[in-house]
């Protein structure tokens, strides 16, 4: 003897918040009465196991049903078949779309193809995210990635108009496009140690200064592809070390501005002229698209490690950059003072975020 | 050509791929009514086309219009090969038809395939310009207003109040049919679909006919139902009252009488209540089929079912004088208007303030006839026999309890094989004559002033000395002045004048009983005698779960009883109530047996206790705390508590228990349950294990609940269905019921769950329907609406405020409301029935009539039965006068979790317009300003990927979402924002695991409205929304 059929169908859509978390996150209908069971509501509404899995299972087939529509966020507001108040609206997207941070570094940079998603097993083996919700996460970035790839326009806006998120969910997706594209080298050993969120910051910075779109907004691909003419004109700025003066001149501008201020004062001095190299040679191999996907590494082993092994504090190396590009800017003899200025910009910024004491 | 149907696409969107190579589709429409189709021009390679067409004008007769859909089909161009159906939109441009509802139909609607459900929408724009026809003799009855609303619709004065009006079309189904045998799944189902509405058309297009011809313009209280009688057909038929209303102005018009009625009272006046040779409040009506001669076609073949007649049940009460001449003479005026019509019955449950002055009592009649092939569709005279056979027992049933008309009437159909019941129920009452005739209105007045409103209606309308049954009165504990019964069951709603202690409930009976498996005649006569029982049990049930919830009245009383092959099951519904001019009910007393044995005795007191406790429990729950009136009954003529009142099982035959058993208790009023066999056990324990409603929730099938008024808006409606297989073959009745209470038990719990948010709450209307789809399966359904209400505010505060809107809503009505009832001799009768009567009773086809019908004759071959009842009528006793216990003390309700999850309830910005659904007749905190027609909808689905669309529960699941968007979609179309009265008459479903599929069939029904809300209502004179306000950007047409 068993229940066959078991429906519930309510004119507006009834969705517990707590029951589709428990579905986003994968879990299966058993598991979730389960986490259910311990989380106390049964108690609270004087509900029997029996209740609590008739209402686990339908609730699950609600959002089943609605997935599909979730998949197309814009078609939510409009479609016909489930009223649901616009604020539930929300809250169903925003939460569809959130993904677990664990989760996207292992994919972030990754192209996102059938190989990657194949290798999901192991992400969900490391992160201990169900394989499920793994997979959700991961053809979110997909989808996401497909349908902004072939639009005009600023990325953030479009992402945000076309799947209805939030801006701070918005930005994030805009940067796991951003590295998409770009296939940013993340996985190395030496850059394990960064987050997510330390990467979305670099692509904020990246997008909105080293894009196309940062010049002209409008664009296919403005804000995912990096401004070639700006990546051409680094190369300009090999003259900083390359020529023996210049790079002289420099350093006695940077070390007059932080003498006394610092702590590690000697050890700048003697690593000045490489620190520069290493900076000044990450931009002049910018147009190579391998060393793009190089870029974080590239910093943190030119510029990041040798700092760390000499102790350089945050506050040093802020000291130390900020100096490091205002002086550049009284070389008499150094005429790329623009792209300089938006090429160190993002540099300072993302060292000092990828910067972990 | 007397209408302009036109037409215009606008666009389309959300489309289904039809190309796979393309990713697009390339779609176009075809418009279709009656027989004239338009096209629009093919849209190339888009999801979301923009046809923005030209208007399609179709020139039709008004009859047409009735009786056709627009259909509107969506294909996708196929240059190769056939062109492939998208889907199919069905309109119902009735509502367009009068003047009073909506002038426009325009927006988006649903694409919807049998096979696939919604695929994508489409936006339409649909007018009717109608051309004044004079034409006496016109099919057509254009204009005349129906809803399924079953009081006076809330923006409407009733003038008139007309009557009963019925009809019914027969077709083939088109399901069965030869072709059907070499057309696709898709093309039969829409076949059926489209059949089924026309047939819905015709229907509504005779019955408006019906009610022009007796003076009224509209219809309320419209209830439309199918029988799906298989190889023998399909059934369409509709019942109704017939009303002439006035729609409410702003501007204050004086009531005009427009029919002075004239039923003097001197024509000829019957002396009322007959005695009637039953028992025990069971009234039972038989007719002999005489099954063993009947050799031929088994068309003919019927059983009547004895009837059990629940006005209430008590034990002999003594004679006591009242004020009687008056209201004899009222009532035979009335009476006399309305021996005018067939039949006095009114499908409305409530009525305006006045209407109605007595209630006797539920009044039903059952008949188990064998279905036989429809041969001809022009003729439908079998089934109309077979429903007027019901309505003449009704009508009888209402006379023995000394009542003219029958109120809150309706009928139902189960259908199993061959074998159909059909069922009838009502309540007895007597309506007001004060609207009936000028000469009584003084009489009247004298006589309303002694009658304190709140209990008029429960005073006894049948004769004391000549009662029915055998009932136990008292006077009222309002008035003092008149009878009333110990307990009184009702199909109405609870009249908003009525005094209520406390809060109300849901009660429900459950039965279920295995039954042999048989065919044709057989099956036919194992299913009547099988009834008696059933319904029986239910009673006792029913009076029994009241009884411990110490109320004394139930209102809307709903009995299903529905066949499968092999069991019966029985489900009946009501809302308990403790009515304040009623007697307090007595305890319930268990009895042993056998005395002698020490542990039994054990056991018997445990069981006392415990049903003790459940109802002091209960008092504090639904804060029932009557007035001690003890003392002051001791000098009024209540009749001697003498006779112990006992309750048997029906199946504890042994009559020698009669004999008195002096069981020193010492509660001699209270309403003993003897344990003399498992069974009772059994009956016991289930009355103990209905759970009690968690707390913050209250339930009732009525409109409202008594003792709640501060409802806020957060409403919720929904439907729950559920499907459960027994899989033990060899199950015993018990082991049945116990899996039927379960199944119904826990559905509740579920709903309590699933609502938990919105506490405290109240379900409300909540309406289960039972079915048995299969050998094994029982399928359960409710419909109903969850209502929040305040709680903070105190329930004084509450009841005094919104007793003085009520007051203020009735007397504002009372002022606009002359409410001629039309029971003058020239319009009572109605031409069409009695000349169909006519030609029935000379008709050619003597199979038509059924031998059932000789009323004379009905008491032959049940007299053992009745007998049966007889004999327990000696034993069956209940009521008392005194309350049991005295322990109840106002306690405050148990504090709900409140969980604020009512600020969703703003929808404001969202592109589709919300369209909220409820089953009652109003939305709390809201006015509703206008009623746009009628929404009737019949949809088939079906499957042949079942695991692929999630199993039973996935494709059951879809499906009434998309019922219930295709529902809102035309309501928003018409520029509602609300469906009241909303129902899901029908959900059959059909599954094939095995072959993975499944099929399934709803109908629903309700009122399309606007309302506003009354706090912006204040602000702004109201602004009904034209429809073309809600036409979405792209589908303003030119």
């Amino acid at each position: 003897m068993s229940v066959e059929l078991d429906v519930f169908v309510g004119n507006t859509t009834i969705m517990d918040k707590e029951v589709y978390q428990l579905w986003l996150n994968g879990y299966t209908v058993n598991d979730a009465v389960k986490v259910r069971i311990e989380g106390g509501v049964m108690e609270e509404c004087e509900a029997s196991a029996e209740v609590l899995l008739s209402d686990t299972m339908d609730q699950f087939r609600t959002f089943q049903m609605c997935e599909r529509l979730l998949q197309n966020p814009a078609k939510l507001a409009n479609q016909l078949l489930f009223q649901i108040p616009p604020d539930r609206q929300a809250m169903l997207i925003e939460r569809y779309y959130a993904f677990d941070d664990d989760v996207v570094r292992e994919v972030l940079g990754k192209k996102l193809s059938k190989g990657t998603k194949k290798d999901l097993d192991d992400v969900s083996a490391k992160t201990g995210i169900t394989l499920k919700s793994c997979r959700r996460q991961f053809d979110n970035f997909k989808r996401v990635f497909k349908v902004v790839e072939e639009l005009k326009g600023p990325l953030v806006e479009n992402i945000k108009q076309h799947f209805l998120l939030p801006d701070q969910l918005a930005r994030d997706y805009a940067a796991i496009v951003f590295f998409a594209n770009n296939r940013f080298e993340t996985g190395k050993k030496k850059l394990q140690y960064l987050t997510f969120q330390d990467f979305a910051f670099c692509a904020g910075q990246l997008i909105n200064n080293w894009t196309v779109g940062a010049v002209d907004n409008m664009v296919e691909d403005m804000d995912v592809d990096l401004d070639k003419e700006f990546l051409q004109d680094l190369k300009d700025l090999k003259i900083l070390i390359t020529d023996k003066d210049l790079l002289d001149q420099h350093k006695s501008l940077v070390c007059v501005a932080l003498r006394g201020k610092t702590k590690v004062f000697n050890e700048m001095e003697a690593n000045f002229k490489n620190l520069s190299r290493g900076l000044v040679n990450i931009a002049a191999k910018l147009t190579n698209t391998k060393d793009v996907r190089d870029f974080f590494i590239d910093l943190v082993e030119k510029f990041i490690e040798p700092c760390k092994s000499d102790k350089w504090t945050a506050t040093d190396v802020n000291l130390y950059l900020t100096h490091y590009t205002n002086s550049a800017h009284i070389l008499d003899t150094f005429k790329h003072q623009n792209v300089w200025t938006r090429y160190m910009g993002v540099i300072k910024s993302c060292i000092l975020r990828m910067y972990h004491e | 050509m007397p209408g302009k149907l036109k037409a215009k696409i606008v666009a389309g969107r959300h489309l289904p791929v039809m190309d796979r190579a393309s990713d697009l589709t390339d779609a176009f429409v075809e418009v279709k009514f009656g027989n004239t189709t338009f096209k629009t021009d093919v849209y190339p390679k888009s999801l979301n086309p923009q046809w923005n067409s030209e208007w399609f004008k179709f020139e039709v007769d008004d009859e047409d219009l009735q009786d056709e859909p627009l259909q509107i089909t969506v294909l996708d161009h196929d240059t190769y090969s056939a062109n492939d159906a998208i889907g199919k939109v069905y309109i119902d441009i009735d509502p367009l038809l009068s003047s009073e509802a909506a002038t426009v139909i325009s927006g988006w609607f649903p694409i919807y395939d049998t096979i696939h459900g919604i695929r994508g929408e489409i936006n339409v724009l649909v007018k009717v310009e109608l051309f004044n026809d004079l034409n006496r003799f016109r099919q057509s009855s254009c204009g005349v207003k129906f809803f399924c609303t079953t009081s006076i619709p809330r923006c409407y004065r009733a003038v008139m109040v007309h009557g009963f009006v019925e009809e019914l079309v027969v077709n083939e189904d088109p399901e069965y049919q030869w072709i059907d045998r070499i057309r696709t799944p898709r093309a039969s189902n829409e076949a059926r679909q489209r059949l089924i509405s026309l047939m819905s058309g015709e229907l509504q297009r005779k019955i408006g006919l019906k009610v022009l011809e007796m003076g009224g313009n509209a219809v309320v209280g419209y209830l439309q139902c199918f029988d799906l009688e298989g190889e023998s057909g399909l059934v369409v038929r509709a019942i109704g009252t017939a009303c002439t209303l006035d729609k409410l102005s702003n501007t204050y018009t004086p009531a005009t009488a427009i029919n002075p009625c004239n039923s003097s009272p001197s024509k000829d006046i019957k002396d009322s209540p007959q005695a009637v040779p039953s028992a025990l409040g069971c009234r039972s009506t038989h007719s002999s089929p005489v099954h063993s001669a009947s050799s031929r076609l088994s068309q003919g073949f019927s059983v009547s079912v004895p009837t059990l007649l629940f006005a209430g049940m008590g034990s002999g009460g003594s004679a006591g004088k009242e004020a009687g001449p008056l209201k004899a003479l009222l009532r035979q005026q009335t009476q006399t208007a309305l021996e005018q019509r067939e039949f006095p019955f009114f499908t409305l449950t409530s009525f305006p303030p006045g209407f109605l002055l007595h209630v006797g009592g539920v009044v039903s009649a059952r008949s188990v006839k064998l279905l036989d092939r429809i041969h001809n569709p022009d003729e439908p005279e079998t089934r109309d026999a077979w429903w007027e056979e019901i309505r003449q027992e009704i009508k009888s049933h209402a006379k023995a309890l000394g009542c003219h008309a029958v109120v809150g009437y309706s009928e139902s159909t189960s259908i199993c094989e061959e074998v159909c019941i059909l069922s009838a129920s009502g309540t007895a009452a007597i309506l007001s004559s004060r609207f009936m005739q000028d000469s009584a209105l003084d009489t009247e007045h004298r006589f309303e002033d002694l009658m304190s409103p709140g209990c008029a209606f429960c005073h006894i309308p049948y004769d004391e000395l000549n009662m029915p049954f055998p009932a136990q009165l008292t006077y009222c504990h309002c008035c003092r002045r008149y009878k009333v019964p110990d307990v009184l069951f009702t199909t109405i709603d609870l009249p908003t004048e009525a005094n209520v202690t406390g809060k109300g409930c849901l009660i429900q009976a459950r039965l279920c009983r295995t039954k042999k498996k048989a065919q044709g005649e057989g099956n036919a006569t194992a299913i009547s005698n099988l009834l008696p029982f059933l319904e029986y049990e239910l009673h006792t049930q029913l009076m029994n779960k009241l009884k411990l919830r110490s109320m004394n009245a139930l209102f809307g009383l709903r009995i299903q009883i529905s066949v499968g092959e092999n069991m019966l099951l029985g489900l009946a519904s009501a809302t308990g109530v403790y009515l304040t001019a009623l007697p307090s009910p007595g305890g319930i007393q268990i009895a042993g047996k056998t005395p002698s044995d020490i542990t039994y005795e054990q056991h018997i007191s445990n069981m006392q206790k415990k049903i003790n406790d459940t109802i002091a429990k209960n008092k504090e729950l639904y804060e029932i705390n009557p007035p001690d009136l003890v003392e002051e009954v001791i000098g009024s003529p209540i009749p001697e508590p003498r006779q112990r009142s006992r309750l048997f099982r029906s199946h504890s035959e042994s009559s020698d228990e009669v004999s008195e058993l002096d069981l020193s208790h010492g509660k001699k009023d209270a309403f003993v349950l003897e344990i003399d066999d498992t069974d009772a056990v059994e009956d016991i324990h289930s009355l103990l294990t209905d759970a009690p409603t968690p707390p913050g929730f209250y339930s009732c099938n009525t409109e409202i609940m008594p003792g709640i008024y501060n409802w806020t808006s957060a409403l919720q409606m929904f439907t729950s269905v559920r499907v459960f297989r027994l899989s033990n073959v060899n199950l015993t009745n018990q082991g049945l019921n116990k899996v039927f209470n379960d199944l119904c038990e826990n559905l509740l719990k579920s709903l309590y769950f699933k609502l938990r948010s919105m506490v405290p709450c109240c379900l409300c209307h909540v309406n289960f329907t039972v079915a048995v789809p299969e050998d094994e399966l029982i399928q359960v359904a409710v419909t109903a609406v969850a209502m929040s209400f305040d709680k903070d505010q105190t329930q004084e505060n509450g009841r005094q405020s919104i007793d003085k809107n009520l007051m203020k809503a009735i007397t504002e009505n009372e002022d606009q409301l002359q409410f001629p009832l039309e029971l003058s001799a020239e319009s009572s009768s109605n031409p069409l029935n009695s000349a169909k009567g006519l030609s029935e009773v000379s008709g050619p086809l003597p199979s038509a009539r059924a031998p059932s019908v000789d009323y004379s004759s009905f008491t032959d071959r049940c007299s053992s039965w009745i007998e049966q009842l007889r004999l327990k009528a000696h034993t069956i006793r209940c009521g008392s006068i005194k309350t049991m216990s005295s322990l109840e003390k106002a306690s405050p309700l148990p504090e709900g979790r409140s969980r604020s999850l009512r600020s969703n309830r703003s929808y404001a910005g969202s592109s589709v317009t919300v369209v909220k659904m409820t089953p009652l007749s109003f939305i709390p905190g809201t006015k509703i300003i206008k009623y746009l027609g009628i929404i009737n909808m019949f949809f088939i689905r079906e499957t042949t990927s079942l695991r692929e669309e999630g199993g039973v529960s996935g494709f059951l699941h879809s499906f009434i979402a998309e019922v219930f968007a295709m529902v809102r979609a035309h309501v928003a179309a018409l520029g509602g924002n609300a469906v009241v009265s909303y129902n899901m008459k029908e959900c059959v479903f059909m599954e094939n695991p095995n072959k993975n599929q499944a099929q399934c069939l709803i109908n629903v029904s309700g009122d399309a409205v606007i309302f506003v809300r009354e706090s912006e209502l204040e602000a702004t004179p109201p602004q009904p929304h034209s429809a073309s306000a809600q036409t979405s950007s792209s589908g303003e047409g030119t």
